[in-house]
């Protein structure tokens, strides 16, 4: 998969596929980033004179804005392009707005789209980098990353971990780039939730099954907690959240009976008192703010090594070199 | 003025008078006037030399969408036509699904015409099941015959009324014709872009399961036993559905069923990569499917082999998934793809072949042709079956190139199509 001087090939499209050691390297190469958030002038000339397209065809505003941080603590220069208000709205197709982006001669694309296979769609047609910040229900590998980082934080490794998955399985890029990135890097895992919203096959994606958050606890060393999407019981996939948060929802009741120490994580945004109790959210417990903040330091990482920066050479890129 | 044909020393396959030999076959004012050894050439017949190639009666679709009227950017009939007489067939029934759809006598009148004007292969229209293919009542049916249609459909959309799928089946007894259906429950496929299973749980995409098909294959099965109508099941692609098939075929009801190329030779692993040239209705499906529909094929609970072609425009393929059409375009690959992957894997026989691409589809239909009986239409098919080559969609005659198999290196492909003895494609 990975070029000599492209340790992780053309595009960051997904978590599936990448290698054990890729994943690593993209987790270490955002420790050294971590620290530049932290300085008083928050910017180094890393990706200077890189342009960088986030062409978001869905409204989010975690994700984008943490692109947009990264991006330009790296110094790129970007562009922000949302559905409304821009061609794309005029019935423009997405090939074509690549097409145009690219002949105003761009560096990267960071696209979010609500349909499954949109970000690969684009990368095998534009030969600029292309970053998928979310395709439909398939997959949104930084997020995918920024859990792994946030979780070898706390617990000190990935490896032999127990994690489990906890809602909206079927319809979640975030649940499924977990299952990748968490199983290659030899954590077990599960899911958990509501069956009509679980994968037809979650066993073969490799994952155990606990039709009870209570069974869920009792067994993991993490729980990732999904954001029950109001439109799911709009759909009647489950009969209404009071119901869903009574059987599914991860309150502080709850961890107090499991055996160990749980972390909780929520790639937000959190409907409190839905899938998760809002003392479980602000309690000792949660890591979701760590996650927020590892964002911008996973995406300054893919961003660096799609651009060709060498992981070993990241310490010293952010002390004034280029990519 | 007479026009003769003598297709010398081909090998004759004709299962509809169980023949296999080499022959020659004599036609003569659109018409097969002889069949025998030897013959000795009319002084002002056109001789051409069939050794080494297969003479058979001519090949029959009864499913395609020809997209006229209202979708002519994707295919005219007379583009259609070409494209089915490249591919080595004779004759195609036309879907009526189109824009306005084929409900009443005119509409079914102009596809006759358009056929007649195109010239090449014979064009049958389908009508539809309902008026606007809206599910609710019956369309002008027996108008619709009179006019020409040769069976009717909402294919595109299953017919979801039970109710409604029941008069349909009573009403067309009278007038002799299958009633056609596409089985699908749409509660049960609804937001599904293909196969649920492993590949759509992978790469996040809504699936339809075998269930939603397999339901309306039994409801079908059930309302044709209940009725003594004549149900054909389009594009069966499940395990269940095939062996359903076959227990009511045993019982004596009046059904007929078809199975296409792609789910004799695709799995749902196809789509993966979000190959929108994978994408049909019914989806790719898993390999047991796959080897049921083989397997029902070669019993004959699969009675006939149909393409479904589907052409859709380049720019309406090239999209994300699930914002792409359903659909394949099949007429110029069916043939090759039948003879290398299902004949030349030992599912079925050549003259099996032939009996499900030509025999069988003008029984059901009750379609002229089938046969090279002395005295029938002149509609042959010669093919080499020895010939490779290699699916360039950039050569179809069709207005689309929505093909899974570019790229494929196939063994067996026509080499001239005859239509009421006249040549009208030769390659």
């Amino acid at each position: 998969m990975s070029e000599v001087g492209k340790p992780l090939g053309k595009d960051l499209v997904g978590l599936e596929g990448l290698s054990a050691d890729q994943l690593r390297m993209i987790l270490d190469t955002a420790e050294p980033f971590k620290e530049i958030s932290e300085r008083r002038i928050k910017k180094v000339p890393v990706l200077r004179g890189k342009t960088i397209v986030n062409l978001f065809f869905e409204a989010s505003t975690r994700t984008r804005i943490s692109f947009e941080f990264a991006e330009k603590r790296l110094s790129a220069d970007t562009v922000n392009i949302s559905s409304t208000g821009s061609s794309v709205a005029k019935g423009e197709t997405l090939v074509d707005t690549a097409r145009n982006l690219e002949a105003m001669r761009i560096d990267m694309v960071v696209i979010r789209h609500g349909a499954s296979g949109a970000a690969r769609f684009l990368a095998e047609r534009i030969p600029s980098n292309v970053i998928n910040a979310g395709d439909g229900w398939h997959e949104h590998p930084t997020q995918g990353l920024l859990d792994l980082l946030t979780i070898r934080d706390r617990m000190g490794r990935i490896e032999g971990l127990r994690v489990c998955i906890v809602g909206d399985i079927k319809h979640s890029r975030v649940a499924r780039s977990n299952i990748y990135g968490l199983r290659a890097l030899g954590a077990e895992v599960a899911v958990c939730g509501p069956r009509t919203l679980l994968p037809p096959a979650p066993e073969e994606l490799g994952c155990r099954v606990f039709s009870r958050v209570e069974e869920a606890i009792e067994w993991a060393d993490v729980l990732n907690v999904l954001r029950l999407q109001l439109e799911r019981m709009q759909a009647g996939y489950v009969p209404s959240l009071r119901e869903y948060n009574r059987i599914w929802g991860v309150s502080t009741a709850r961890l107090e009976a499991a055996p160990r120490d749980i972390l909780v994580l929520h790639p937000g945004p959190m409907n409190r008192g839905v899938e998760i109790d809002s003392d479980v959210a602000d309690g000792p417990h949660s890591v979701i703010l760590n996650q927020v903040t590892n964002g911008v330091a996973v995406r300054m990482a893919v961003l660096y090594l799609l651009a060709g920066g060498q992981p070993e050479r990241a310490e010293a890129a952010k002390e004034g070199g280029e990519a | 003025m007479s026009e003769k044909i003598l297709l010398r020393g081909g090998r004759v396959v004709d299962p509809s008078q169980s023949l296999d030999r080499v022959h020659d076959v004599l036609i003569v004012d659109g018409s097969v006037a002889r069949l025998a050894d030897g013959i000795e050439a009319p002084e002002d017949a056109r001789t051409v030399d069939c050794a080494g190639k297969v003479v058979c009666p001519g090949l029959i679709d009864v499913h395609v969408h020809l997209r006229e009227p209202g979708g002519e950017h994707k295919e005219t009939i007379a583009t259609g036509a070409a494209s089915a007489v490249a591919g080595g067939f004779t004759a195609v029934c036309a879907m009526p699904n189109t824009d306005p759809p084929i409900d009443d006598p005119a509409a079914v009148g102009f596809v006759v015409a358009a056929g007649r004007a195109a010239g090449l292969a014979r064009v049958y229209p389908v009508g539809c099941i309902s008026s606007g293919r809206a599910g609710e009542r019956l369309a002008l049916v027996g108008e619709m015959v009179d006019a020409g249609a040769v069976a009717i459909t909402d294919d595109g959309s299953p017919v979801m009324n039970s109710g409604l799928m029941r008069m349909a089946l009573e009403y067309a007894r009278a007038f002799g014709i299958p009633v056609a259906d596409h089985p699908e429950d749409l509660g049960l496929s609804d937001g599904g872009h293909m196969n649920e299973g492993i590949v759509s749980s992978r790469l996040g995409l809504g699936g339809k399961p075998n269930a939603s098909e397999d339901i309306h294959i039994v409801r079908d099965l059930l309302l044709a036993e209940l009725t003594g109508g004549h149900i054909h099941l389009q594009h069966v692609s499940t395990r269940f559905g095939v062996e359903s098939i076959r227990q009511a075929k045993a019982r004596g009801v009046h059904v007929t069923a078809e199975a296409s190329p792609h789910h004799l030779v695709l799995t749902h692993e196809a789509v993966d990569g979000y190959r929108t040239e994978a994408k049909m209705n019914p989806p790719l499906r898993a390999q047991e499917d796959v080897d049921a529909v083989r397997a029902g094929l070669a019993d004959g609970t699969l009675d006939t082999i149909a393409t479904d072609h589907a052409p859709h425009h380049y720019d309406e393929k090239e999209a994300a998934f699930a914002d792409a059409p359903n659909g394949i375009v099949g007429l110029e690959t069916a043939l090759g793809i039948v003879l290398t992957h299902v004949v030349g894997e030992g599912v079925i026989d050549l003259p099996t072949m032939i009996e499900r691409m030509s025999c069988q589809p003008a029984r059901a239909f009750g379609l002229p042709g089938g046969t090279l009986a002395i005295g029938g239409p002149a509609d042959v098919t010669v093919f080499d079956p020895g010939a490779r080559w290699v699916v360039d969609a950039g050569q179809f005659r069709s207005r689309s190139r929505n093909t899974p198999f570019g790229g494929w290196e196939l063994t067996g492909r026509p080499t001239m199509t005859i239509v009421g003895g006249r040549i009208v494609w030769s390659g």
